[in-house]
């Protein structure tokens, strides 16, 4: 259906001090505050707070809210399996359906539907094969909005298989350094132990304390990561030289690190492409290892979806709406959507 | 091979222990054959060059291949160049492609035409991965920033040969190395104990100098004075001389060659040996200002009538080596000969051979060179004294004094304790900063590089009449915090108001306090002013940039027409 006066969504979506929202629906999408209705795209802490009043989110996102905020992080959780089309609070109805992201366990893309026009907001995203996750899908819309965390063409992820390599080869060639890496718990963690496995790396991998309710979390959900140790749990830390630890970025540099052996410092992260940047981190060995799409994924999906508007969100707006509009799309930052309607 | 040299320069790249960053190197030359990687040392040390590649045909190659949006905006991002097109370049893989070796490559870029350069680059980097093009593009760019300094580098030769039994200290290499050409095979040999110690006795070549500590306050406590020669500090370019048989060769500090530059000094120089001072700004015997010398900085080929406006001579203070002739020099007895041999004394005190240079000197007469006379000082009051007569000296050339060591052989680097510098105090002046550019390396995502300026006339007077205006008198990027950085660079983003390629424009509002040596009369800035070693000394937030120093009041205080 085409977009009208009546139905384009620069009328019926907003961005608001607490977060972008569906007017008729009442309703935020991954907002930063607290609030009545929030429907949370997945469990990272930029995107899933606590304390809203009514959640929607994959049963696995849900699940990792309840890890991170407890129980009673939110009064009514709606589980909503991807495909399962619901109809939000309001007057007039608004409904919506989750697909998956392929960002992270539970990640999800929001489908909306209002007065016939379709609008679907991506969250994060990526395209790369993630046995983490389940894969994304492209859903045909009017309006597409999609983040741009690596939106410039400068970057293109390698294959994950290849990155690993890295790791091993390093473990080979300096087999007397504790190997340390920096992943965010949630995600980039599992992938890492998965991509480890799968090449062939049997021994135990050590964890620091903040990894272990998200890894014991996917491990509920079926994964199999093989032997992993708390770093807590190792008497003699001495014994970690030549070994694995996974660590969240901020514990590369503080004291905790400090105590163990020999370390040499790895980060896997999409922007370890940029060489100033693993600098910053003082990581010595660079992973690029992403879960958010390169700029190839980024435009493959715009063609893929060929929405009639591309909305550009969450990075780095500019090269992908400019590239957008040589493409042939109507392209906007999203900031600029809800300041126009003020 | 090409891979196994990217691999190293991004291990070397990313290690951040010394330790680490040998065993890297060392490795890599223990596996690699000649000539290979002696062009690997020479890229790492910065003396591989190409006159047909270099960043200027890269940016053209790039925006013939890419939007050029995207590039800037690709370029903005990165902050470095051959970064940005290493990711960018697209890839054109041929299923033909053989990968050339270092060597391979070194000749072709060193023989070929300019138009076949362009080629055969286009079909490299078309073949590349983005490490490997960031290699290849870092050869022929330069800057190849992999962390380790040329020092550094000499080190791990050194260790190199060590462990292969060779009689070698880091001082031979430094000795040798401005001897020695790229690919080094000779250098390599020698190190492994399988070739001799290469000769470079008949080599006009640069010498590693010996440079000074500032004077810190506690040193005064620590230093006993009577166990040190004071000298003026002369306000010129710190100058080193050679001249074996028929060459001759003028170096600055760093060993860059600025024979070219002063061909007349050079001419008129006649003693054999290596000498070590100053040049300045003379006519007859009689030194000029830092203003004088300044029309002949920078300058590739001065003409004959700029030679004979500012005429340029030397103040000689050491002697590495002196005529084989001049024999232990008493005051009274001195042998004059017009042999032109020359011996090395550097192992000297340097009372021995301060009073060496003195001896040749008045053997070989030149016209262009005085001596730099030594005194004593006896105590801090008379130190702090002399020091503020030396830098209000009215002729302008003084800028304070030195203290070298008597007993100290001449010893190339900054050893510890051998020579002080006492200069003047820096001076401030409140600048308004009017462009950010990202700074290199661990800065390159933070706007670092400021350039500031003063107002034209003062804003106060010329409200009614015009907008105010300002003139750049400087560029600037040392002195912050990483704390004042960030908060530096987030305030570059708010108040951008223009973009002019990597330079953004900033709204005028925001002082800093620029400390720096001196200023002094230049054509090239509009404002006419250049400060010697600015940096930023502190950011006076609080500080309305109205308030900010002006053009006119500056030159005024300055001497500055
Ligand atoms: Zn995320
Ligand atoms: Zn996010």
């Amino acid at each position: 259906m085409p977009l009208t006066k009546h139905n384009h969504p620069e009328h019926w979506i907003q961005v608001r001090p607490a977060g972008l929202y569906c007017i008729p629906a009442e309703t935020y999408i991954d907002p930063w505050q607290a609030v009545e209705n929030a429907i949370i795209t997945h469990g990272h802490a930029d995107h899933a707070r606590a304390g809203h009043e009514n959640v929607w989110a994959t049963p696995a996102t849900m699940a990792i809210m309840r890890v991170r905020y407890g129980e009673q992080h939110s009064p009514a959780q709606h589980h909503i399996e991807f495909g399962e089309r619901i109809q939000l609070p309001g007057a007039e109805p608004v409904f919506m359906t989750f697909y998956p992201a392929g960002h992270i366990l539970g990640s999800a893309q929001v489908l909306l539907e209002y007065r016939g026009a379709r609008l679907v907001m991506t969250g994060d995203y990526k395209r790369t094969p993630d046995p983490s996750c389940e894969p994304f899908v492209a859903i045909p819309c009017d309006v597409f909005i999609t983040e741009a965390t690596f939106g410039l063409p400068v970057f293109q992820h390698p294959p994950i298989q290849h990155e690993i390599q890295k790791l091993l080869s390093s473990l080979a060639r300096f087999s007397e350094r504790t190997h340390l890496v920096g992943v965010y718990a949630l995600g980039k963690c599992q992938r890492v132990l998965l991509g480890l496995r799968e090449a062939g790396y049997t021994k135990p991998i050590y964890l620091h304390g903040a990894m272990l309710k998200l890894v014991q979390l996917y491990q509920t959900f079926g994964f199999d990561f093989g032997e992993c140790i708390a770093v807590s749990d190792v008497s003699d830390l001495n014994l970690l030289a030549g070994e694995v630890v996974l660590a969240p970025p901020s514990a590369l540099t503080d004291r905790w690190s400090r105590k163990l052996p020999n370390v040499l410092t790895g980060m896997a992260s999409g922007w370890m492409q940029i060489r100033a940047r693993t600098k910053q981190k003082g990581a010595e060995l660079p992973l690029m290892i992403s879960d958010h799409c390169d700029w190839q994924e980024l435009l493959d999906s715009i063609s893929e979806v060929n929405p009639q508007e591309v909305w550009v969100t969450h990075g780095r707006e500019d090269a992908l709406m400019h590239q957008a509009q040589k493409m042939g799309y109507v392209a906007r930052a999203l900031r600029l959507v809800g300041y126009d309607d003020e | 091979m090409m891979n196994k040299l990217s691999e190293l320069f991004d291990a070397l790249y990313f290690t951040a222990s010394n330790k680490a960053k040998s065993v890297l190197l060392r490795e890599y030359l223990a596996t690699t054959c000649d000539p290979e990687r002696g062009w690997a040392i020479a890229a790492l040390a910065g003396t591989l060059q190409f006159t047909h590649y270099k960043r200027n045909t890269v940016k053209k190659l790039i925006l013939e291949r890419v939007d050029p949006v995207l590039f800037a905006l690709s370029y903005d991002y990165v902050g470095e160049m051959s970064e940005t097109v290493a990711h960018l370049w697209p890839n054109e893989p041929d299923p033909d492609f053989v990968m050339p070796t270092l060597s391979e490559f070194v000749a072709f870029m060193q023989t070929a035409k300019k138009s076949e350069i362009e080629t055969q680059l286009i079909y490299l980097l078309n073949n590349c991965s983005p490490n490997l093009r960031w290699t290849l593009l870092k050869l022929g760019t330069g800057g190849l920033r992999v962390g380790l300094s040329a020092r550094r580098l000499k080190h791990i030769l050194a260790e190199y040969g060590q462990s292969h039994q060779a009689a070698v200290t880091v001082h031979d290499i430094e000795n040798l190395w401005h001897g020695l050409t790229p690919p080094y095979t000779d250098l390599l040999l020698w190190l492994e104990n399988s070739g001799p110690k290469p000769d470079i006795s008949e080599k006009v070549v640069f010498h590693p100098v010996l440079l000074a500590h500032p004077l810190q306050e506690d040193d005064k406590e620590k230093v006993t004075y009577t166990d040190y020669l004071a000298e003026y500090k002369y306000d010129g370019i710190r100058v080193q001389i050679v001249v074996k048989d028929t060459e001759k060769a003028l170096f600055s500090r760093t060993g860059d060659n600025i024979s070219h530059s002063f061909p007349d000094v050079l001419a008129d120089f006649n003693l054999p040996g290596v000498y070590d001072g100053e040049l300045l700004a003379m006519r007859e015997g009689v030194i000029g200002s830092f203003n004088d010398l300044q029309q002949r900085l920078n300058k590739k080929k001065p003409s004959k009538k700029l030679q004979a406006e500012y005429p340029c001579g030397l103040v000689l203070y050491d002697a590495l080596f002196v005529p084989t002739s001049i024999v232990e020099p008493k005051k009274e007895k001195l042998t004059c000969q017009t042999e032109q041999s020359i011996k090395n004394i550097c192992h000297l005190t340097l009372v021995e051979r301060k009073r060496y240079l003195r001896a040749t000197m008045q053997c070989f007469e030149s016209t262009i060179s005085l001596f730099s006379e030594a005194f004593t000082v006896h105590n801090t009051a008379e130190l702090d004294q002399l020091r503020t007569e030396a830098c209000s000296d009215p002729s302008g050339y003084t800028e304070g004094l030195m203290l070298k060591r008597k007993d100290s052989p001449y010893t190339p680097g900054r050893p510890k304790g051998v020579w002080y510098k006492f200069k003047r105090d820096a001076q401030l002046v409140d600048a308004v900063i009017m462009y950010a550019q990202r700074g290199h390396g661990k800065r390159s995502s933070f706007y670092s590089d400021f350039t500031f300026g003063l107002w034209q006339n003062d804003p106060a007077q010329d409200a009614l009449s015009e907008q105010p205006k300002l003139l750049p008198i400087g560029k600037a990027y040392s002195g912050f915090t990483d704390i004042e950085l960030k908060e530096l660079d987030k305030w570059v983003r708010k108040n951008t108001i223009g973009r002019f390629g990597p330079v953004k424009e900033v709204n005028k509002t925001l002082v800093f306090e620029v400390a720096f040596d001196a200023a002094h009369a230049s054509k090239r800035h509009k404002s006419g002013v250049a400060l010697r070693f600015p940096r930023i000394h502190r950011i006076r937030w609080d500080k309305p940039a109205l308030e900010a120093d002006t053009l006119p009041i500056f030159k005024k205080t300055h001497q500055i027409k």
